[in-house]
Formats: structure tokens, sequence, C-alpha cells
């Protein structure tokens, strides 16, 4: 059985004046996920945030939160707590005093408030920075501070806003692999927004991706990579090959010499090389294929640099792909599976 | 090499020459004439008057401040202007604090506008002008007694007293309450303001525990105005205040034009300078000046 709906939403809308941020949205997350809303900017994810967290209140719709509708319940009254882009810390506050605010704020007595903020600092590896105000510290440790601020509360939901948009690329993965740790091992259910595919990618249990303040397809990362409902999500998520409404993603594709043999359930085509960018892990390859299309390809670099193709722009190919990794996307939000 | 690029090379391979060449003109008028009065003032205020002649006698001598602390009229006045100070700096910070708030915080950008006007628009207008229709509305047979009567109350008899000055200095130095506090509260991240909702407090209580204490700074600026600005008036007292409502800036007035002793105006006036000066120490004790 799957776990209980925690946070649902019921035909909500959201208008700022003429501009439609969300039209009449439905979504449905359960207990003990991590539920990533994905999607450009202004595409309607951090404004679902924002009403889930009281910021903002819809035009119309429901909003439950563990089966009650809090749509009206100001922010202060929901047992969710945020992790906000900026971090939001209070500059006049020391480190303890910005994670004890919650406690404080529910009348927990200041020395056992202390207390517990102290063990919250601890768990994120900042204890010895307690007494220390936000500005003396780094992008990371500002953005773990805001992380024990929110979780030292423990909610019922934590709410993520692009939480690691101001990290180098490092240190976001480092905190990507934590973030998801720590999902796991408290069990709090999480919803997360970014723009950030691989992000999305590598840390959902399911994810919603949004376009022009509507979900285009809510799934588990594999569904929307391999089965994307709609040529927004197969070109949103990851890089693609659209041709019509075919799918082809570009590392299921292999380059070999023009008079290669062709296996049973491969389909092949004659195409010229016309780029080849070599980006360490990968080499990127732009193909023009005899019938006209253009043809992007990802090979892995895999194999010993001697033993491999050694392809240059003019090279004549035979791109060659599994017949069942050319899938048929149909542009609505059901989606073919 | 033209003369102007040869001191804009000079001035990129030695950072204090800009710096020192723009402050040139300030610093000197400053010193020379800022710092060197107040010297001068301080200095004075131990000279003495010959009462037949009327003429300076320099020298070193303390009778000016024993003829201050022996009279207890002087008393008296210093702490009416203190005082009154002090409340107008208190009526100010609490009327301007909903003012600024709702202008910076809450009001869309016409009304924001509007109210941004509504608080400069009297600082084009003469201070006298003012002053002097404050004490057609507070006088006995004045717009304010008419209304009271009109409605059926009866007369405030508060023209020309203590409390027609509280009542006009607050009014003339709102502004300048006002727009450091909104200033500050201006520069509170918005962000702030939900994450303590977030975290479970009220309106009220984040207003205290994150919106007071990060406007400090503005709030004590507003309040270094308000409170200097009163201190040293002699204007509104004279016309609004009445008899027996003397200021320290009247008695130095008098001394000056009328008594021609010098040397006693400069030593009371030595007072509001210390003042300010407690003041002020007071304000960097309570963190106002850490954000500058």
């Amino acid at each position: 059985m799957a776990p209980a709906p925690i946070v649902e939403l019921q035909g909500v809308v959201k208008s700022y004046g003429a501009a439609v941020a969300l039209k009449r949205l439905d979504l449905l997350v359960r207990a003990g996920e991590f539920f990533t809303l994905l999607g450009p900017s202004g595409s309607g994810k951090t404004t679902t945030l924002r009403l889930i967290a009281g910021f903002e209140r819809p035009d119309t719709g429901r909003i439950l939160l563990d089966g009650a509708d809090v749509a009206d319940l100001a922010p202060h009254l929901r047992h969710v707590n945020t992790v906000f882009q900026d971090y939001a810390l209070f500059p006049h506050l020391t480190l303890v005093e910005n994670v004890a605010y919650g406690l404080r704020a529910r009348k927990m007595p200041k020395a056992q408030a202390h207390d517990e903020a102290e063990k919250a600092l601890a768990a994120v590896k900042l204890d010895a920075f307690a007494g220390r105000k936000p500005a003396q510290l780094s992008g990371g440790q500002r953005q773990r501070v805001a992380l024990a601020r929110a979780m030292v509360n423990k909610p019922r939901v934590l709410l993520l806003d692009e939480p690691l948009g101001a990290l180098d690329l490092k240190l976001r993965h480092q905190m990507q692999a934590e973030l998801k740790k720590l999902q796991h091992d408290t069990g709090i259910t999480f919803i997360y927004v970014t723009h950030d595919q691989d992000e999305a990618l590598s840390m959902s249990d399911r994810i919603a991706v949004f376009s022009h303040g509507e979900i285009e397809q809510v799934g588990t990362p594999f569904e929307l990579y391999e089965r994307p409902a709609s040529a927004f999500v197969a070109d949103f998520v990851g890089s693609s090959n659209l041709w019509d409404s075919m799918l082809l993603r570009p590392e299921k594709v292999r380059l070999l010499a023009p008079a290669a043999p062709v296996p049973a359930g491969f389909e092949a085509r004659p195409g010229v090389v016309r780029e080849a960018v070599y980006l360490g892990a990968v080499t990127r390859f732009g193909v023009m294929l005899a019938d006209g299309r253009a043809l992007s390809v990802m090979e892995a670099n895999t194999a010993p640099r001697a033993e491999r193709l050694r392809l240059v722009p003019g090279d004549e190919v035979l791109a060659l792909w599994p017949v069942e990794a050319c899938v048929r996307i149909s542009n609505n939000n059901e989606g073919e599976v | 090499m033209h003369p102007l690029k040869a001191w804009s090379s000079f001035v990129w391979r030695r950072g204090w020459a800009a710096t020192g060449a723009l402050l040139a003109l300030p610093g000197a008028w400053f010193a020379g004439l800022y710092l060197a009065a107040i010297g001068a003032m301080f200095v004075t205020s131990f000279w003495s008057v010959d009462p037949l002649s009327g003429t300076l006698i320099p020298g070193f001598s303390l009778g000016n401040f024993q003829a201050l602390l022996s009279d207890p009229i002087y008393t008296k006045i210093a702490l009416r202007t203190v005082g009154i100070a002090a409340s107008v700096t208190v009526t100010d910070i609490l009327l301007a604090w909903p003012v600024a708030y709702a202008m910076v915080r809450l009001a869309g950008p016409r009304l924001r506008a509007v109210l941004m006007a509504a608080v400069m628009v009297p600082l084009w207008s003469s201070y006298l002008a003012r002053v002097y229709a404050w004490r057609l509305i507070l006088a006995h047979n004045g717009v304010l007694n008419w209304a009271l009567i009109e409605i059926g109350l009866p007369r405030l008899h508060i023209g020309y007293s203590n409390w027609a000055m509280w009542i006009v200095f607050s009014y003339l130095w709102l502004p300048f309450m006002i727009l450091p506090i909104a200033a500050s509260v201006e520069r509170i991240a918005p962000s702030l303001l939900e994450a303590s909702s977030d975290l479970g407090e009220t309106g009220l209580r984040t207003f205290r525990r994150v919106v007071l204490p990060l406007a400090l700074p503005g709030m004590v600026a507003g309040a270094i105005f308000t409170f200097s600005l009163t201190l040293g008036d002699y204007v509104t007292p004279m016309l609004v205040g009445g008899e027996g409502s003397d200021f320290i800036g009247n008695v130095v007035y008098s001394n000056v034009g009328v008594t021609n002793n010098i040397p006693f105006a400069a030593a009371y006036a030595v007072l509001p300078l210390g003042v300010m000066a407690g003041f002020l120490l007071i304000a960097r004790r309570l963190g106002a000046f850490d954000a500058l």
C-alpha cells in the first residue's frame, strides 16, 4: 500500500494581477517522499512551494496538510518549515539563536532551546561556530545553518526552495548527497524546488515537471527520462533528439564505421560527423544523417583511447541504436507509458 | 602627458589621493568652521564680562558655571528642554513606526508615492509658517477649541504651554523620524519576515524579534534628529510656549542679544553638547552603529 498523502493541492489557482502563475493545479505528495518540483523559472514551482508554506494564498482551491485544509492558515500555524533560497538567516542573531528561533517561538525554555539548537548545529558540523553571526560564515555553512534551523522543529514537511542554487558545483554535489541522506535518515517529507534537472534526477523519489503554471508530468526519475509524457519534459529532462513525436536519447546511439554490420533489433542510419566535443567523461557528437535530420550523440569515454574510433568532423559514420530506444511521446499531459 | 591624464594616473596609482581630493574642502570646512567654533565656544565659557564696561575678560573662571548651578531657574530650564526633547523623541518614534512600516512594506507603489510626498511636503514650507499655523490652532480661541465646542466638549487650555511645545515639536520633526526608519525597514530582506513566520512567530512577535532590532540604527538616527533639533530650538518656545517656558536656546539668545554676556551664553550652550554626547554614547551601547 502506498504511504498516506501528506500534502495535497486540489484545483489550486493563483494569479498576480493579470499574470496567471498557476492554472488549476492538482498535486499529491506522500508521507516520507523526496518530492521535487522541477521547471524553468516562471513555471510556477516556487509559487507552489510558497502556497504550501503559507506565504501566498490561492485564489481558489484547497491545500491539504495531513488531510486538513490549511489554505486560510497563516504560515506560523502550519507544521511545515522552509529552507530559503537566500537562507534568510537573521543577521543580528548568533547561529545558536538562529537555530533556536523556532523552538523559542513555541515557548520552549531558553536553556533547553539552546541545547537543542547546539545539537542541531552539531549534526551539520557547525557546533564550533555556535556563537558566531551569519555574516562570518561561508555560503555552504549558511546553507547548513538554514537547514538545521528548519529541521530542529521536526516539521511534518520540509520545503526547500532551490537551497543549493548559490553554491559551487562541487559543494552542490556534496550537499545533494547530504540532503538525500538526511531525508532518508529522518523520514521527513521533503518538497524540493529546483530548475536543475541533474539535481532533480539524482535526489528525488518522484518529480513534478512544471511548465507555464501547469504540471506536465509527475513520475519517478526513470519514468520522466525514459518515458517522457511530452516533448517539453523530454527536452527539459536530459538532452534529446526529438523528431516529430519520436524521442531518442543521445547516449543510446553508437557511432560505427560506415560499413559496419547492423545487428538484429537495431536501427542504423548513415551520416556525417559535423561536430565532436570532448567533455571528459563523454564525447558529444553532432551528426548530420543522410536523410537530413540532425542527430546528437553522447558516447562514454570508457574504452582505452587507442581502441575508440577517432572521429573528427567530416568523417562518415553509421549511427546505430536499439529499436526500443526510440520512443513515441504524445504532446499532452496523459502521456503514453 | 596631458595634465588631466597625468593626474588621473597619479590617482590610479595612489588610492589615497582621490580620497584626499574629495575630502579636502568639506574637511577644511568641518575643522576650520565647525570644530573651531565649538572650541571657541568652549574656551569662551570660562571667560567673564566686566559688569560696568561690558568688555570681555579672557581667562579661566568657573564663575559662569557656578552662576548656572546656583540659580534653580537654569536647572529648571535645562530639565524642561531635555524633558521635552525626550518626550518629542518618544512620541515621534511611536508615530513614525506605523507610517514608515506601511509605506515601505504594505503600500503599493502608488500609495507609497503619496505617503512619501505627504511626509516630505511639509519640509518644503517655511518652519515659521508652520509654527504660526499651530499657534492659530492651539490658541484660546483657535481652531482646536472652536472644534471642541462645536461638538460639545469643553475647551482645552494648552495654548502657550509645555503641551503646545510638545505637540508642535513632535509635528515639526516627525519626517526626520519617519524617513530613516523607513530606509532601515526597507533594507530588511522580506525573506527574513517570512522565515520568522515560517518558524512559528506571529506578526507582532516577528516585529519585536526581527524588525525592531534590525531597524534600530534607523530609529537611533531619527532620534538623534528629533532630540537634537528640539534641544537646540528657541523659536518654537518663543512662539507657542508663551511666558515661563524658556528653553536653553532662549537663555542663550537673550544673553547674546540682550544682555550681551557671551561667556555666560557659551557656558549654558555647553550643556546640550554634553547631553548629546551622552545620548550618542548610549546609542552606541545599544549597538545602533554596529551596522554602519
